[in-house]
């Protein structure tokens, strides 16, 4: 019963957050006046612009602001990659070695994609210089890139120029991600999350073995990890660790930053169209979903492991913590594979069979609330499709938000839903044709084909948590997963900037009898039954043979 | 032409992001938690009277002697022993029968001790591996072992048992732990 109550606050803060973040977006990025604000990050932002050389022009076409985008992240990647090859033991408590180069070339395009995958042991690779120079930095990059080209595309279907790249990117930072995170970095730290440099503990147990105890400067890297839907934990066991999460409280607002800032997007948008309805109504469908979805996962785990009926009762709590119980674990899992963060605080390998189908599904469709900036693109290239879909039931010609429909956003809102697919569904099928090499699954049965298939849907879709019983750290995953990072980043970002860019040199038609209007409520429900159709039945035969076959295995077990 | 001073913006915007997302963040931190929240800061550490570190707060510890109270199965035996340190669950699935066998293993050695039916999180193993806590119920469990084997009466080990339970967040959010560390510390206090 708790458990369902914690689900009710839990939405209830993301609603009441929503309107607030959303209008303090809007003003961001909407270049509204923050008096507030402007007094102390007016002159730090015009210093950080006349620093780099930015004049903040406004891009005409898709490719001026797809350029500086590039360039810089290439460059943030290659920071990032040189902290991890070059970690040089005598600057660490530890004196760990760098890491082998695969795997550093894996982490570092892991967390420049904003995904946060991780093919290695924390506790055991990285130094904290490491930890911040190359993961904390990336942290805020990747989430402030993702933030810039939501927001760009919003410019673009709203009919405004796509704005400027750097200019998005350092108010992102100065505006958004450095107050939020500084403030819930505060409560983590009073909370008990570590912020030291002065390296491990060791001591004597109780008992009298040896422990290790490894500290870091937790605090701030874990707010930005949550905030910025990164989800790359400072220890193996990310957000379960204690000194990540400490307790149930910690853990509610770890849930709340994970969807603050895609629920707030989908508000400025609203505000942006000069149509809060619109925005409302979406954030309601997706609200729904998640909904359903985390009911889902929650009764599964509630449920308990029949093949484990005879020994014990009870919710599963296998990977899980006492202080969060089974159900809050169930309902964090949907939210971090919801809102493409990754953080775990349990694992998810050990999530029963329906558990576990629910972070896959949201990994397939990407918009129950969705990642930093690209959740809200993604959810309006829906609605580009319903209305093309919808206008061709009635024989209208599609137009959406005072603008026509035609064959170019249609094609780019198509290559944007086919490339996860592609990205996902073929690396899969190639490990598991040469299964015993590459796969490195350590579950056996169904539960297996999950393990892969989910390994390069959450790569794809930039989100970062795993079925960690992977043995992931090999050469091939390393290679085969970086090339879903990479396909699942900046191939969509570049077609959503194209699409936004060509829609807003349209001509705005004002609306006439034949408009079809999106802002009501049976469009809403015909737009989510086109996510449920477009965005699932290509996953579906996946879902079956994983997922779905290990549920019916558990059928009528002893 | 172009181009390099495009990459020259990118090199000097890459640099100023690093200054800012790195040193200007994280300093105030790690002042504002030295300064004025050092226990936090440094890991929560619990010490003895001399001074010496027994552990943290927040860190479980293995327990497998009688005379304490027994903690949760962990994947990587709480980061003790040789071994470097880490923290992970056991990732095994649901189906898989690793797991089954060593839920049967776990719950003969309870049934040795005389717990015949077990609290489920003393046989699942943590998500963390350094779970701090254990339910309320596998901690009241194991009160006739411990007071079996420290002679001390069953009616002094309950309400030690409730002081150091963590309960939930405003009544209703998270789930009630015992700190088994805080807990067997203060066993260790308890004169016979």
């Amino acid at each position: 019963m708790t458990d369902w109550f914690q689900v009710v606050i839990f939405v209830a803060l993301v609603w009441a957050a929503a309107p607030v973040l959303g209008k303090h977006l809007f003003q961001v990025f909407g270049d509204q006046p923050q008096p507030r604000f402007d007094r102390w990050l007016t002159p730090v932002e015009n210093g950080l612009l006349r620093f780099i050389g930015e004049r903040g022009r406004p891009a005409d076409q898709a490719w001026d602001y797809l350029r500086p985008l590039l360039l810089s992240n290439l460059l943030f990647g290659l920071v990032a990659l040189a902290f991890l090859l070059f970690q040089p033991p005598w600057l660490n408590a530890q004196g760990l070695p760098a890491m082998r180069w695969d795997t550093a070339l894996h982490t570092a395009i892991s967390f420049l994609t904003n995904t946060d995958q991780q093919h290695y042991t924390p506790e055991q690779s990285l130094s904290d210089l490491s930890q911040l120079g190359a993961l904390q930095f990336l942290f805020f990059t990747s989430a402030a890139t993702g933030l810039a080209v939501g927001f760009a595309f919003i410019r673009g279907l709203c009919g405004r120029p796509l704005g400027n790249f750097n200019t998005d990117l350092i108010r992102g930072i100065t505006r958004v991600l450095i107050p939020l995170s500084f403030l819930f970095a505060l409560v983590l730290l009073v909370n008990g999350a570590p912020m030291t440099l002065a390296g491990p503990v060791t001591l004597r147990t109780l008992e009298g073995a040896d422990q290790i105890l490894v500290r870091g400067p937790v605090a701030g890297f874990e707010a930005i990890k949550q905030l910025g839907e990164n989800g790359g934990g400072f220890f193996g066991a990310n957000s379960a660790h204690p000194f990540e999460n400490p307790n149930p409280f910690t853990n509610l607002l770890a849930m709340v930053a994970m969807f603050a800032i895609p629920a707030a997007t989908i508000d400025a948008f609203g505000r942006f169209l000069g149509n809060r309805r619109q925005a409302t109504l979406l954030l309601l469908l997706v609200t729904v979903l998640f909904l359903t979805l985390a009911a889902v996962a929650i009764k599964a785990e509630q449920g308990g492991n029949p093949l484990l009926a005879a020994w014990l009762s009870g919710p599963n709590l296998e990977g899980k913590e006492v202080r969060f119980g089974a159900g809050i674990t169930a309902l964090f899992a949907t939210i971090t594979t919801g809102s493409m963060t990754g953080a775990v605080n349990g694992s998810m390998d050990s999530l029963l069979p329906l558990g576990g189908l629910v972070p896959l599904f949201n990994l397939f469709l990407q918009v129950i609330f969705g990642g930093q900036g690209t959740g809200v693109a993604y959810l309006l290239v829906f609605l580009i499709l319903t209305v093309f879909l919808t206008g061709l039931m009635v024989g209208r010609t599609p137009e959406l938000f005072g603008r026509k429909v035609e064959k170019g956003e249609i094609v780019w809102s198509s290559l944007i839903l086919l490339i996860h697919p592609l990205f996902v569904l073929v690396p899969a099928a190639i490990t598991l044709a040469y299964a015993p090499a590459l796969s490195g699954i350590s579950n056996p049965g169904s539960h297996g084909i999950s393990q892969v298939v989910y390994e390069y849907a959450s790569a794809s879709a930039n989100n970062g948590s795993g079925f960690e019983g992977l043995g992931d750290g090999s050469l091939w995953w390393n290679l085969s997963t970086i090339v879903s990072l990479l396909g699942g980043r900046y191939l969509p970002i570049a077609a959503l900037l194209l699409l936004a860019a060509g829609f807003a040199r349209k001509t705005k038609v004002p609306p006439g009898p034949g408009t079809l209007a999106t802002d009501t409520g049976l469009f809403t429900v015909v737009t989510g039954v086109v996510i449920l159709i477009l965005g699932a039945l290509t996953f579906f035969p996946v879902l079956a043979l994983g997922p779905i076959a290990e549920a019916f295995s558990l059928v009528g077990a002893p | 032409m172009s181009f390099l001073r495009e990459g020259f913006k990118a090199l000097r915007l890459t640099a100023a992001l690093w200054l800012l997302t790195v040193v200007l963040y994280t300093l105030p931190l790690l002042a504002v938690g030295q300064g004025l929240f050092p226990a936090q800061a440094n890991g929560s550490l619990l010490r003895n009277e001399s001074g010496q570190v027994l552990g943290s707060t927040l860190i479980g510890q293995p327990f497998a002697s009688d005379r304490y109270f027994w903690s949760r199965p962990s994947a990587v035996d709480y980061s003790t022993g040789k071994a470097a340190p880490t923290s992970a669950p056991s990732n095994l699935g649901p189906t898989n029968p690793d797991l089954v066998k060593r839920i049967k293993d776990m719950a003969a050695t309870y049934a040795q001790a005389g717990i015949a039916k077990p609290a489920a999180d003393q046989l699942y193993a943590s998500g963390s591996g350094l779970d701090p806590h254990i339910s309320p119920e596998a901690a009241r469990q194991q009160i006739p072992r411990l007071a079996a084997a420290r002679g001390v009466p069953s009616n002094r080990l309950e309400p030690l048992i409730q002081r150091h339970t963590q309960g939930r967040f405003l009544g209703f959010i998270g789930e009630p732990g015992v700190n088994v560390l805080a807990l067997n510390n203060a066993l260790d206090q308890i004169k016979p």
